[in-house]
């Protein structure tokens, strides 16, 4: 992930309160991805319109924690999503 | 026994009508008639009770669930009951104006079954005259739509030589997703051994198409893979293991472990025009029968791997064992697994018409010339 890429959930994809199990998920084609706190401050950031500069720029200063970190963390969970064709990338 | 974890995903049999007829069908080969089938209040009532139990994912089957005219109303409920709603579907029976009356619904995703790429192999497997056209009309209206589409193959002895097409043709509509499913043989299917039954080679040689692809295409279309399970050393994690993930409705309301359960004869099986679905999920005798690893016999019980496998297929075991509780006769350490691969062999090597699937409610067809 680049700082200019912009993330966006595809059609078919969304974060859901999972009411039973009192946790987040992320509802995609046949498959569901439990998101941890991390994972689901992350994906709230993703709207379609912010940059992923922007997006771990946001956490970083929400968190107060090493941008270059969350950088790191951000990119290998998007990432992931990506090759499973759970996220678009422009 | 503990509760059992609550269930993620239910697989909706809403009918097992079909205008298709594949040999390999999955269907138990005693159909539901139509009007033993639960109505639509019925499924909005299941889908509402699935929700409040923990299933996020609901997977709209048949037979053919196009040829439920409520089609529509059932996804609109399952939407708005909470459920990611998956329809999977042959394409026939849909037209253009139901496909948006779905989407006007809510439909999150569509798998598109492909019983070949060639008209000629599609309308053979599938015994029915221009369904591969028709196919290829419906899948452009569901590009045109937009909706995520995973491509289905179905892959056998007669069209595996056609993997590679049916991999770009999976790019070709947009897809996100490829399943390569090497049959797997249950129901119909059984019947057709003979027919069907990919040779070794082939089976590697699928294997072999499947990691170049995958790599080739790595981020464009993600590729599921069932290999060729008689041709295996390990059973396949079957459900997930039995009562931990999913559940599956059978037309008539019966609730069932796995679509083929009902092979199983000494199983019976709750409905929920009895009983509610959590009741069922968490105390039938049928869900708790082989849940977890305590009714494992030896070689399972002291196995390494059988919490990764839960010792194959119950169904597969109880047709090739005779017995629900052995070890799937796939493993190698199933004392039938030799007798297996030799009849895997003679079955890839062996000539016969396929046996098409029946209609609900007649007599069984005869083979096929």
């Amino acid at each position: 992930m680049d700082p200019a890429d912009i993330p966006s959930l595809p059609r078919g994809v969304r974060v859901q309160r999972d009411t039973v199990r009192e946790t987040w998920v992320l509802l995609a084609p046949e498959r569901t991805v439990t998101l941890d706190d991390i994972a689901h401050a992350i994906l709230s950031e993703v709207d379609g319109k912010a940059s992923f500069g922007a997006i771990t720029a946001r956490l970083a200063a929400r968190y107060q924690a090493p941008e270059d970190q969350i950088a790191k963390d951000a990119a290998g969970f998007l990432g992931a999503l990506r090759d499973r064709r759970f996220l678009d990338v422009a | 026994m503990t509760a059992p974890r609550p269930p993620i995903a239910m697989l909706a049999e809403l009918t097992h009508r079909c205008p298709l007829a594949c040999p390999y069908c999955s269907n138990p080969v005693d159909l539901a008639r139509q009007d033993a089938e639960l109505d639509t209040a019925d499924w909005v009532r299941v889908f509402d009770e699935a929700a409040r139990i923990g299933v996020l994912q609901l997977h709209l089957s048949g037979g053919e669930p196009a040829t439920r005219r409520d089609l529509e109303t059932l996804v609109k409920a399952a939407r708005d009951a909470g459920l990611y709603t998956n329809l999977i579907t042959s394409g026939i029976g849909l037209t253009q104006k139901r496909l948006a009356a779905l989407d006007a619904a809510g439909l999150d995703h569509i798998q598109l079954s492909l019983q070949g790429t060639t008209p000629e192999m599609a309308d053979e497997i599938g015994g029915y005259r221009g369904g591969f056209a028709r196919k290829m009309q419906v899948a452009e209206w569901i590009g045109a739509i937009g909706f995520p589409l995973t491509l289905n193959a179905v892959l056998h002895r007669r069209n595996l030589h056609q993997l590679p097409r049916a991999i770009e043709m999976a790019v070709e509509m947009g897809a996100r997703r490829i399943e390569v499913a090497t049959v797997q043989f249950h129901g119909w299917a059984l019947r057709n051994r003979d027919a069907l039954m990919p040779t070794r080679e082939q089976a590697a040689e699928a294997t072999r198409i499947v990691q170049e692809a995958r790599l080739a295409l790595k981020g464009r279309l993600v590729i599921d893979y069932v290999p060729a399970d008689y041709h295996s050393d390990y059973p396949k994690r079957c459900m997930g293991g039995w009562g931990s993930t999913g559940l599956n409705i059978a037309p008539d309301g019966a609730v069932l472990p796995c679509h083929a359960a009902q092979t199983i004869p000494h199983l019976t099986f709750d409905n929920v025009r009895n009983r509610s679905l959590g009741e069922i999920w968490q105390n039938d005798p049928a869900f708790n029968a082989y849940r977890g690893t305590d009714w494992m016999p030896e070689p399972c019980a002291s196995c390494d791997r059988k919490t990764v496998d839960f010792g194959g297929c119950r169904c597969q075991a109880m047709a090739l064992a005779g017995d629900a509780a052995a070890t799937d006769p796939v493993c190698v350490k199933s004392p039938l697994h030799g007798i297996l691969q030799a009849r895997a062999d003679a079955h890839a090597a062996a000539e016969a018409p396929l046996v098409y699937r029946a209609a609900p409610g007649k007599v069984t067809a005869e083979p096929a010339e």
